[in-house]
């Protein structure tokens, strides 16, 4: 299903349930290392190219690295948490530390074509496919 | 401070007893709560919300935070392999009689929101006048 987000008020509603349509599908297969000590990362297709959007609040953008390098990605950065040392704690749910991040994509990225963004806590990553692993049409003669 | 290790945490969908009007879910976000001798901290992780998208709002003793996601770059997209879902947030407190109502303040900087509860100055508000 790919999104058309033309109301917005259904926008929301419509992006939801096809994110909800794809919930831990298999396509990456096991090929995300390091599952349960990471990010939440989800991955969207826009024509030839990937989107992966990861939602990193509280990160500097400087304690942020994105590598590509063939067909993966890895994802590595530094959350930390600092309240004074006199105050008590009430609640505490947020988490922070270390992650480090490997996903295997189906498909070969163009190193030099990536772009990284970072806004609001949310990081996007821009892979465009590599130039030979487009696919072709073949000419039946 | 001892920091954990930082895990996936599946985000939690928003329970509650009043009934909402729109089809959308909301999110709970996850939150500290520290208080030192003169103020109590809310930090919230509300990723994707920008500083103009939040709304902090004090109604009787209800401390409501709402904060609504950007959706703008999500158009033509398809997803493919999905770990967690997009919403918008919100979540209520209960505020004691030790917070300066007026001095509560907010800010949100890289998807994390601190709204900071200054205490009542204790001598300004135990004084009482006896004529």
């Amino acid at each position: 299903m790919v999104m058309r987000i033309a109301d917005p008020f259904s926008a929301l509603r419509a992006l939801q349930r096809a994110v909800d349509e794809r919930r831990l599908s298999d396509w990456l297969g096991s090929a995300t290392s390091g599952y349960g000590a990471s990010p939440p990362v989800n991955v969207f297709r826009k024509g030839d190219d990937l989107i992966l959007v990861a939602e990193i609040p509280g990160v500097d953008k400087k304690d942020l690295d994105v590598r590509v390098k063939g067909n993966e990605v890895r994802l590595t950065g530094k959350k930390s948490i600092d309240y004074a040392d006199d105050v008590s704690i009430h609640r505490r749910e947020r988490v922070a530390g270390d992650f480090d991040r490997t996903l295997t994509l189906r498909m070969e990225i163009d190193p030099d074509g990536v772009e990284a963004e970072y806004r609001n806590g949310v990081l996007k990553v821009f892979l465009p496919r590599a130039e030979k692993a487009k696919p072709r049409t073949v000419e039946i003669n | 401070m001892a920091e954990r290790e930082m895990e996936v945490q599946e985000k939690q969908e928003l329970e509650t007893s009043e009934e909402r009007t729109e089809a959308a879910r909301y999110f709970r976000p996850y939150t500290d709560i520290h208080e030192s001798t003169d103020t109590i901290t809310v930090t919230m992780d509300m990723p994707g919300v920008d500083k103009k998208d939040v709304d902090v709002k004090l109604e009787k003793d209800v401390l409501t935070i709402t904060g609504h996601v950007d959706l703008t770059g999500y158009e033509g997209l398809e997803p493919v392999y999905t770990e967690y879902n997009v919403g918008n947030y919100v979540r209520s407190f209960t505020i004691s009689n030790e917070v300066d109502r007026d001095a509560i303040s907010a800010k949100i900087d890289n998807g994390v929101l601190t709204v900071s509860l200054p205490k009542v100055k204790e001598a300004a508000a135990r004084r009482i006048t006896v004529n």
